[in-house]
């Protein structure tokens, strides 16, 4: 079960990500665990406020020919059926991650997303505190990107947006590649609670080739508590794969080079949860037939692929 | 970018305009598209308004596009009110020996876009130029296939006279 926790009221009314509590043990401690607090505060700091009004349909508009470059001449990319995705309303796409930090799962569906329903549709993704507070990643609150939180998931739908999130977060995007065919979410059901709260369909969002973009090793959850990455910076891994162009990447913080893989992206049937689950859904339920329903549909689009990378 | 495909079709203009006017039978011919929908009431003529989506590598675009000039049997024009920029025209003209010669023009883009706009535009041609030969191949032989069936038709009626 994820761990469950409450931002701070000020955090809760702005719609910031939510700030670490102060904590008793600030002043002491080595001078590593020290370090790695300064590091962490002033990432923190550097969070920006959800602000849905800074998604620029100009800018979308004016980056997606060389979206459509990347997404076609690079990862030979593939999306079906977005048809099945409402023409209209708020909407929760609800995605496998993967690909490391640079996720080009993502890319790919921005680019068909924004060029199917027009860049006037509101489109927000949710995208980890540490994704937004690097300096070279800021236009991606251009592009709808928001820090990922429970308040910021909320005032997107409630605005009558579609958005879309990753359950599986840092812990799946890290996976290894010999798990690159794997759903897992780690049991994350808050986004089937977001659903039922503001009432608005599920689309799943099945999506394969990311973790071939590397040789991902291992997440490193292990490393990560030790460091107390987890209470620092809501990061409960620390990835280490073969990539280029580093060899070694631990942490993959500045990102790495994907290796051309074929991404191909299938977007599912919506659910109603109420009217499929009755009006009071038992989250495992609901939880476990997403999860089978999502990972029937990556066995069947593994089954197509001949080689890695290649497709 | 300007793009475009001409073709000769052994059918008079007013054959061929049928067709290429009426929005129900886009998506019987036109390589490439997948979604041709009349938006608004008024389902063709002068403003009438369609969304339409083309594939091209990774994305299917297009978006919000109007006619913008409907003069029969001659020219249909249209250009995009959302979605990437677009200028199209259907061009019928008579040919000899009762053909018409027909030619799609599709000039297209992202303005803004810069360099990278502008090499996507490029990469992007030999796609669309394909859809649109293919698009004018297939009218040709819808057209023609049509006119020997009205033409068999026409015998069979006569004979039974």
């Amino acid at each position: 079960m994820a761990e469950t926790r409450t931002a701070p009221a000020h955090a809760r009314r702005n719609g910031r990500a939510p700030e670490p509590e102060p904590s008793e043990e600030r002043s002491d401690g080595s001078l590593l665990t020290r370090l790695l607090r300064t590091v962490a505060d002033r990432a923190q700091r550097r969070i920006p406020r959800a602000d849905l009004d800074e998604r620029d349909p100009d800018f979308i508009r004016e980056r997606l020919p060389l979206m459509w470059l990347v997404a076609s001449i690079w990862f030979r990319g593939e999306v079906r059926g977005l048809g099945n995705i409402p023409d209209s309303g708020p909407v929760l796409l609800v995605g496998n991650h993967s690909g490391g930090n640079l996720t080009p799962d993502t890319i790919v569906f921005t680019l068909a997303f924004n060029a199917y329903f027009g860049v006037e549709r509101a489109f927000y993704q949710l995208a980890h505190n540490l994704v937004l507070a690097m300096p070279a990643l800021g236009s991606l609150r251009k592009f709808g990107t928001v820090a990922a939180s429970p308040q910021n998931a909320r005032k997107a739908l409630e605005s009558g947006a579609a958005l879309l999130v990753y359950p599986g977060g840092d812990y799946e995007v890290h996976r290894p590649s010999w798990k690159g065919n794997d759903v897992d979410f780690d049991r994350r059901k808050g986004f089937i609670r977001l659903a039922l709260e503001q009432d608005v369909p599920i689309v799943p969002v099945v999506s394969i080739g990311g973790q071939e973009t590397a040789l991902f090793l291992s997440r490193g959850d292990r490393l990560a508590r030790l460091l107390a990455l987890d209470r620092m910076f809501r990061l409960k891994v620390l990835p280490i794969s073969l990539a280029a162009p580093w060899g070694l990447n631990i942490g993959d913080m500045l990102g790495h080079i994907p290796l051309p893989a074929k991404i191909t992206i299938e977007t599912l049937p919506a659910i109603d949860v109420r009217a499929e689950f009755g009006p009071r859904p038992d989250l495992d339920e609901v939880y476990d037939h997403l999860v089978r329903l999502m990972q029937d549909t990556l066995d069947a689009l593994a089954a197509e692929r001949r080689l890695p990378v290649i497709g | 970018m300007r793009v475009s495909a001409d073709i000769q079709v052994s059918a008079p203009q007013r054959a061929v305009w049928e067709v290429i006017s009426d929005p129900t039978r886009q998506l019987s011919f036109m390589s490439g598209i997948t979604r041709w929908e009349v938006a608004g009431d008024q389902a063709e003529g002068l403003g009438a308004r369609y969304r339409m989506l083309l594939r091209v590598g990774s994305a299917e675009v297009g978006g919000l596009i109007e006619l913008v000039e409907f003069v029969a049997p001659c020219d249909i024009a249209w250009t995009s009110v959302t979605g990437v920029d677009q200028r199209g025209r259907w061009r019928l003209r008579e040919a000899p020996d009762g053909e018409t010669r027909v030619e799609l023009r599709l000039a297209y883009g992202v303005a803004g876009s810069g360099l990278g706009g502008w090499i996507a535009e490029h990469v992007a041609a030999p796609t669309v130029t394909g859809h649109l030969r293919r698009s004018v191949q297939q009218l040709k032989r819808l057209v023609e296939a049509e006119q020997v069936r009205a033409r068999a038709a026409a015998r069979r009626t006569a004979q039974r006279v």
